[in-house]
């Protein structure tokens, strides 16, 4: 069974009290979310030197609004769990929050803000949580709303895990019905655990994806990004990192007569709710 | 919640509204958070503003002392951009109600924390 917190539970059920406070003391995490939301904040290409109002999806404890306040924004965020919020409270963080639910839409006047920022979150879009959840229909309704709350030339950037291609496109093509225009990031497509997927939306003015870290010139697409990984396995070298990988490097340990774990069933396992 | 988040939250994702906009305010308790001065940020949020509806929040909270009606064209005044910052960003409403102006349905405060959650036949 899948370990996904997306399919354990609801999001207001799964970040409960405990959850969230153990999301919040979790060091490991604290940095993890701080480093995605710098990401974040840099694709979002605000101007320079300029205090922004941004949206916070998803802003949970407000970890991903820590790093926001240091760089001198002001933000409002919204979650679903109020248990998240709660914590948020307790860390005393400077942005204002709203419970509110992406999926019902986003529910901020014409223009309000000079961007977003959602990390870890959009990927609860697709559940279906309650009989009336439609899946496409609450994402169409979330991108649509989220662009009229947008000022002119802002943009929304979302880190998130992606379960597969498939939901990239459902994502993308629906953020690109509600009128914004761009694409998926994949930054450090090549490495099993650095790898990050950055959805990067515009609203206005042509301008091209901007480039992924830890890649060659115009890779930084997903669907590019899959033929590569693609050719380099068809080149008979297992993907790092892969299990195959793991099991022909166990092999040459036991051949110089390591000591090696035995082969099981766990053997190059992904780890939880990540690919 | 503060002003400048009331000044931009509405109801319109609420069945059958358009606007849901502005969100009439019953207060219970309202609390005064100090908050850095940032003249620059103020400034810059104000063309956004909707300053007919922040003048009658803050006057409905006993906040409205000494901010003018109408904004200025130049609103580079320090004594000015303090007072919008104060209402702005200082004021916040810890228990109350919002309530839709079209539908007149109501949405909790509690916290500091507005609760815009929908029921299933409230979502468009
Ligand atoms: C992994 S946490 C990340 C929180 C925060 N952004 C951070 O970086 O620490 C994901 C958050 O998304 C929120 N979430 C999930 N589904 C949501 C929805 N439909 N509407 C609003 N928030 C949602 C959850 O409640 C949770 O707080």
């Amino acid at each position: 069974m899948s370990k996904r917190p997306e399919h354990q539970a609801p999001p207001e059920i799964f970040y409960n009290e405990d959850e969230a406070r153990k999301y919040t003391q979790n060091t490991r995490i604290i940095d993890i979310q701080a480093q995605m939301t710098e990401r974040c904040l840099e694709l979002l290409l605000l101007p320079e030197d300029t205090s922004c109002l941004l949206l916070d999806i998803g802003c949970g404890s407000g970890l991903s609004g820590a790093v926001l306040e240091e760089s001198g924004h002001m933000w409002i965020g919204m979650d679903i769990a109020p248990a998240m919020l709660e914590v948020a409270l307790e860390r005393e963080a400077e942005g204002d929050l709203v419970l509110s639910d992406m999926g019902e839409g986003v529910p901020f006047r014409a223009g309000s803000f000079d961007g977003a920022v959602s990390v870890s979150a959009i990927q609860w879009l697709f559940n279906a949580d309650k009989k009336s959840h439609k899946p496409v229909k609450r994402i169409y309704n979330f991108f649509s709303t989220l662009y009229a709350a947008l000022s002119r030339s802002a943009r929304a950037v979302f880190q998130f895990y992606p379960e597969n291609e498939s939901q990239l496109e459902l994502l993308t093509s629906q953020a690109m019905k509600a009128g914004f225009y761009g694409g998926v990031v994949v930054d450090y497509p090549n490495s099993a655990k650095a790898k990050k997927f950055f959805l990067v939306l515009m609203t206005g003015g042509a301008a091209p994806l901007p480039q992924a870290l830890g890649t060659e010139e115009s890779d930084s697409l997903q669907v590019k990004y899959a033929k590569r990984e693609a050719s380099k396995n068809a080149r008979g070298k297992p993907l790092k990192n892969s299990r195959a990988w793991i099991i022909e490097k166990k092999e040459r340990r036991r051949k110089q007569g390591k000591e090696t774990k035995p082969d099981t069933k766990f053997t190059g396992r992904k780890r939880a709710g990540r690919f | 919640m503060k002003l400048i988040t009331h000044n931009m939250l509405t109801s319109k994702c609420l069945k059958g509204v358009l606007q849901g906009y502005p969100l009439a305010i019953n207060a219970t308790d309202v609390k005064i958070t100090e908050v850095d001065f940032n003249p620059e940020f103020v400034s810059r949020i104000i063309p956004k503003l909707d300053w007919n509806v922040l003048w009658g929040a803050a006057d409905s909270l006993g906040h409205s002392e000494g901010l003018p009606k109408t904004v200025e064209p130049k609103y580079e005044d320090q004594e000015f951009l303090k007072k919008a910052h104060h209402v702005l960003l200082e004021v916040e409403i810890e228990e109350g109600t919002l309530t839709c102006p079209e539908s007149g349905r109501q949405f909790p405060i509690s916290k500091g924390i507005p609760n815009m959650l929908l029921t299933e036949a409230e979502v468009q």
